[in-house]
């Protein structure tokens, strides 16, 4: 009796095999369907040419951005000597500087998104999943750390540990992962009454594998949207640290440090200014749209 | 089959804490689940079914509260702690949600899923563990069980979910296999497919299973004894036989009515059972079925009619002893 639907099975021809569609998940669905909308497609493409760019103008380039030329100081964009975004109030290429600032805070910007996001998405799920008394202990620490003032915190941070690279990734994601894990908190709340949490319990699945197997994944659409918002915003943040002097140290630039060099030069040579903060712009608005296509295409209500 | 007594539940409640009060939605019920057979537990939406079942795996939600005893294999179920529970969960005892669309991850391929189980529990690796996974899924009748491993709930049909689900239940071979309302979120014709899939491998597997429904019909396919629940009690328990032909509580046979008869070539209304289910905050004093009872007597309204034998395995909770004959009115 029990071999008849096999017997049924055997006799469908292989043609339904073939016209059956390919396996294909929601990610590939997701990304398929972001192919579609041309300014995400756009933003990604500049996006990968400056980062191209940023790696690859510094190694090549016959100057670097630490060495001064008494020589040319303050050269406008020139054909001359290949300084093509000119030289700045040190005759450093503009150029190769620029790329370095691009490196920095692109850089910054990743390893700061990187840790908010883990710390984030660990800590909202885990309240939202663990709920009672540790969710309102977990939530109350997040609307404490929320209320710091983050300008005083960071100059106390400067005073305390001197300047630093490092520092300033802590003290920007101290502050960014704030939002995460109140948004993955919400979700989780969500989630958790869905009826594939209680199964996986009910198929003994312990809680820390659940929120690592199961809620993480169902949460990564909301944090890779998330991620991709928080990279320019803490970009910006590390422009505007730069802009008061908390951020990366001399020689060393960041396109931060360039923007506020620049503006005190403005009046004199406006292009010093310009030339990083298009870049700067030019980062944030493709992360921007690249972050408002993700949204559309992982928000299960557009599928 | 000498009966070995593989799940015993005496005098089990599951009470929730709430704003407005404790809300008792189960009430001293006792079970018996003996190797390989099949216990329906049928009564209408809100009787306490799910979270008595739910309450014996120790999955209670938060505020909730259980009591009594649940002897799984002799060992006591209440109060046992997390980590045991979660060895029994799965491994000795499996459970199969209602609704196959929402009972599965769906950002997890089907093979992820399937072998999760095997992994927490038998610590196979995992190529043993995917090779299992496939035995189970050609067990379960699906089509094409190595492109399947690769695919994403929402590229199956609900029938198909639903037969993962009871693979991914039974993977780990459990003895014990729970069915929450296992047809009711799917159409009639995988209903009967899915109904007779877990005939088969109740008989493959030797596998003993709690079917909680509130359609007769599957009770009469499928199970072996059933207990009534009203209002978070049992109302009645006995043989299918005997309480399908032989019922001697009002509120089972008010449900009886209620199911339509294909056989039927008389046009007539399908009879409800007139009232509501109670309000589990405010439970009447005495019979939580008196306000809604046609056969109902002074003493139903005073005290809680005591689970009392028939006959030989068959027992009721209803103070009335005669026929029951009248139509399903409130008296």
């Amino acid at each position: 009796m029990s071999a008849a639907p096999n017997q049924a099975v055997v006799s469908i021809p292989p043609v339904a095999a073939i016209s059956a569609p390919a396996g294909r998940s929601l990610w590939a669905d997701a990304m398929a369907r972001l192919m579609q909308n041309r300014f995400a497609v756009a933003s990604a493409i500049l996006l990968g040419v400056i980062v191209f760019a940023a790696i690859i103008v510094p190694w090549i380039s016959p100057y670097n951005y630490y060495t001064p030329q008494w020589a040319l100081l303050d050269l406008p964009p020139t054909w001359h000597g290949g300084h093509i975004f000119g030289t700045d109030d040190l005759g450093r290429d503009l150029l190769v500087r620029v790329m370095w600032g691009c490196r920095i805070s692109l850089f910054i910007g990743l390893i700061a998104t990187i840790v908010s996001v883990v710390i984030g998405v660990l800590w909202g799920a885990a309240a939202g999943f663990v709920g009672g008394h540790v969710d309102s202990v977990m939530m109350r620490i997040v609307d404490i750390l929320y209320s710091v003032p983050f300008i005083p915190f960071v100059i106390i941070l400067v005073v305390m540990f001197g300047r630093d690279l490092f520092l300033i990734f802590v003290a920007i994601g101290a502050v960014s992962w704030l939002d995460i894990a109140r948004i993955v908190r919400g979700q989780t709340l969500s989630l958790g009454n869905k009826e594939f949490i209680e199964a996986a319990r009910a198929s003994g699945v312990s809680g820390p594998s659940i929120v690592v197997r199961h809620l993480v994944p169902n949460l990564l659409g909301i944090v890779v949207i998330y991620a991709t918002l928080t990279v320019p915003s803490v970009i910006l943040f590390e422009a505007f640290l730069s802009f008061l002097g908390l951020g990366v140290q001399a020689p060393m630039t960041s396109l931060g440090v360039l923007v506020s060099d620049g503006a005190s030069e403005l009046q004199s040579y406006p292009y010093l200014l310009f030339i990083p903060a298009v870049f700067l712009a030019l980062i944030v608005y493709c992360l921007n749209y690249l972050g408002d296509g993700l949204r559309d295409v992982l928000d299960p209500k557009e599928r | 089959m000498a009966p070995t007594p593989l799940l015993e539940v005496r005098d089990v409640s599951v009470e929730f804490a709430t704003r407005e009060g404790a809300v008792r939605a189960v009430s001293q019920v006792d079970l018996d689940l003996v190797t390989g057979e099949t216990l329906a537990i049928v009564g209408e939406s809100g009787s306490g079914k799910s979270q008595m079942l739910l309450g014996l795996l120790g999955l209670t939600a938060r505020n909730g509260r259980v009591s009594g005893s649940a002897r799984f294999k002799g060992e006591e179920l209440v109060g046992a702690g997390a980590k045991r529970l979660n060895q029994i969960r799965g491994a000795e005892i499996g459970f199969v949600f209602q609704d196959p669309m929402t009972s599965l991850n769906p950002y997890l391929t089907i093979g992820r899923q399937l072998t999760e189980p095997l992994t927490v529990h038998r610590r196979v690796g995992s190529a043993a563990a995917t090779a299992q996974a496939i035995e189970m899924l050609h067990a379960v009748h699906i089509t094409e069980p190595e492109r399947r491993m690769q695919q994403y709930p929402h590229q199956l049909s609900g029938g198909m979910r639903q037969r993962v689900a009871i693979a991914m239940a039974l993977i780990c071979r459990p003895e014990m296999l729970i069915a929450d309302e296992p047809t009711t979120a799917l159409d009639v014709t995988v209903q009967a497919q899915v109904l007779s899939l877990l005939r088969e491998v109740r008989e493959r597997f030797g596998t003993a299973v709690i079917l909680v429904t509130h359609d007769l019909g599957v009770i009469a396919e499928l199970a072996d004894r059933v207990n009534v629940m009203y209002a978070g009690r049992i109302v009645e328990t006995g043989s299918v036989d005997e309480i399908f032909y032989n019922c001697r509580h009002p509120y089972t046979q008010a449900l009886e009515r209620s199911i339509p008869q294909l056989d039927d070539s008389r046009l007539e209304r399908l009879v409800a059972i007139a009232g509501n289910p109670p309000n589990p905050l405010h439970l009447p004093p005495g019979c939580a079925f008196a306000p809604r009872c046609p056969y109902r007597l002074d003493v139903c309204d005073k005290s809680v009619p005591p689970l009392e034998a028939v006959e030989a395995g068959h027992r009721k909770a209803c103070f009335y002893e005669g026929a029951l004959d009248r139509m399903a009115e409130p008296a």
